[in-house]
């Protein structure tokens, strides 16, 4: 029999249905795999015993032939930023230090009622700001993955960010599948930078209720899986209205895995000719074209689209994201929960608390966005970036007027060396230059691998859908993903 | 540059962050070079262009002003670093 943790959900999902394996022999396996790759710092925190609980409970459910769901029994990580009843919540920082909520969020709440074994909260970039999964108060995160040769070979790889802690679980076989939260990438590019898939679903699908808030009006929540199918599976149990989200959709859940129909023929792929950046490394533009060419070969229409704001969208959301966040990380204050360095006054208390609990990079960004929101400067950036925004979602709304989908590459690079751009806030803000107009606009996205470069390290593509339309999505990503047909395993496994 | 120290000083204040002296001059260098980058949008001409807030083509839902929850007092105040009597714990505010 193959190992367990090689499995996809829907073949575990199979396999447990068949009685081939139980959910707690999963469960198992899988804390073997957690505890053997410590070396990856992906966890902060293991719930073994939460694991093997839920497993058991699992098992009570198929033994009586009456499994919630798809992900009854499936082992998978949830990244630490959201809020888990009884069990340490830290989204990677140090100012949450011992905060153990007594609720649990929307998303794993859902996961849970569908039957899913949770097996720890994955880390991250502090309050999910980063790229590369090196700003957690917990350490860095390293990528399973190692180049074969170049200037980075042998060395630890970044595993992107900031849901490193998530695309190294599951890329390294810990997890079988793993959520994820995406402000501009943070889903995507760390898959591409693992070898996995990740889906962005559209703004308002998954209820952000419970998730640790970074900008509210891009934050959302989806699945890292090993397989297209698996994210279609997952994002079912995870989506869905939720009224203590005000802007969660109050829409009915298409069956995602149903869309998996294998057929594109017809379908219009657009090409924007704005992603074709100067510069551009040329493995990621010949990886892109081998994405055209296998969907051309499926029956698709390609067609050449402008997105003509794309260039101004990374300026746009480094005003909007740190903005939002300097308003949502106001309620760390030292009072109600976490971390509190005392001070002479109040005031005093404030400053000593967040001056120690906040990491550089968060403090960073906490500073812009209150300078952007500060007297006289308001009209000049936010509104202005607010503005710009609106061009951005525009510019989308004409190409989706021609066509069903988009094919982009999800990033400039392949996977990084830890400490390379660490110096660098723009170098490093560069890595979403292809995520991030998708997240302004609020519009689902997917990076599906697609192959290796030269140095044998993986490289994603993004597919972007209509909002809404995660349906026509995952069928193009789920024929896109058999062309490609990515076999390969971190540590050449 | 277009940030400097003191601006930096009165941004952390408002934020209520301390940054230490020492740390004005380099922050000051870093925001500033990431304030010009962000200044190329000024290029682009955003009259008559409605603001952005929110991408979710939707009015806030209305519900009943009902009480859902409650009675949880010592759940809420679990976490607190400091507390006394069933409220949270401050440095005195009052002379």
């Amino acid at each position: 029999m193959t190992e367990l943790t090689s499995l996809t959900i829907a073949e575990a999902r199979d396999g447990l249905n068949k009685k081939e394996f139980s959910a707690s022999e999963l469960a198992e396996s899988h804390i073997v795999a957690m505890e053997a790759s410590r070396d990856l710092n992906a966890f902060i925190t293991e719930t073994p015993e939460i694991a093997l609980e839920r497993a058991r409970e699992a098992d009570v459910r198929f033994g009586n032939g009456k499994p919630l769901s798809a992900m009854d029994g499936i082992p998978v990580a949830i990244k630490d930023l959201f809020a888990t009843e009884g069990v340490l919540t830290t989204a990677a920082s140090h100012i949450l230090d011992g905060f153990t909520p007594a609720y649990e969020s929307t998303v794993s709440a859902n996961l849970r009622a569908s039957g899913a074994v949770m097996l720890g909260k994955t880390n991250l970039d502090e309050f999910a700001m980063g790229s590369a999964n090196i700003t957690s108060y917990y350490g860095n995160v390293k990528n399973p993955w190692k180049a074969s040769s170049g200037k980075n070979a042998g060395k630890d790889l970044v595993p992107g960010g900031s849901s490193g802690g998530s695309a190294a679980a599951v890329a390294s076989n810990i997890a079988m599948a793993a959520t994820g939260t995406d402000t501009g990438g943070s889903i995507r590019q760390p898959a591409s930078f693992t070898g996995i898939v990740g889906l962005k679903p559209t703004y308002g699908r998954c209820s952000r209720w419970g998730t640790v808030a970074f900008a509210s009006s891009l934050d959302q929540a989806g699945p890292m899986t090993k397989t297209v199918r698996d994210s279609a599976i997952m994002l079912q149990a995870m989506a869905g209205h939720d009224a203590k989200d005000s802007t969660s959709a109050d829409m009915k859940l298409p069956d995602f895995e149903s869309a998996l129909t294998g057929d594109i023929r017809g379908l219009k792929v657009g090409v924007p000719s704005e992603y074709r950046i100067d510069g551009m490394d040329p493995e990621i533009i010949a990886i892109w074209d081998k994405g055209i060419e296998w969907l051309k070969s499926a029956g698709a229409e390609i067609i050449d689209v402008s997105l003509p704001t794309t260039k101004y969208a990374l300026p746009t959301y480094y005003i909007v994201a740190p903005a939002e966040a300097s308003a949502n990380l106001a309620r760390y204050d030292g009072v109600r929960f976490g971390l509190r360095v005392p001070g002479e006054s109040l005031d005093d208390m404030y400053m000593n608390t967040r001056g120690e609990g906040f990491g550089a990079e968060v403090k960073r960004r906490i500073l812009i966005g209150a300078y952007v929101l500060s007297a006289g400067y308001y009209d000049a950036y936010y509104l202005k970036a607010q503005r710009v925004r609106t061009l951005i979602a525009e510019d989308f709304k004409k190409a989706f007027a021609k066509v069903d989908v988009l094919l982009t590459p999800t990033a400039p690079s392949a996977a990084f060396a830890i400490g390379e751009k660490q110096d660098d806030p723009i170098a490093m803000y560069l890595n979403d230059i292809f995520t991030v107009p998708t997240s302004l606009a609020g519009l689902p996205g997917i990076s599906v691998p697609a192959g290796l470069n030269n140095d044998g390290l993986p490289l994603g593509l993004q597919l972007i859908g209509r909002a809404f339309d995660e349906e026509t999505l995952l069928r193009a990503a789920d024929v896109l993903e058999t062309a490609a047909n990515f076999t390969h395993q971190a540590g050449g496994k | 540059m277009s940030i400097d120290r003191e601006t930096v000083k009165k941004i952390a204040y408002l934020a209520r962050i301390r940054v230490e002296d020492s740390q004005l001059d380099p922050l000051a260098g870093e925001i500033s070079g990431i304030m010009d980058w962000i200044e190329q949008l000024s290029e682009l001409d955003t009259n008559g262009v409605e603001p952005m807030a929110s991408v979710a083509a939707m009015t806030l839902p209305m519900r009943k002003d009902a009480v859902t929850d409650g009675n949880c007092r010592d759940s809420v105040l679990k976490n607190a670093p400091d507390g006394e009597d069933g409220f949270f714990a401050v440095p005195k505010v009052v002379e």
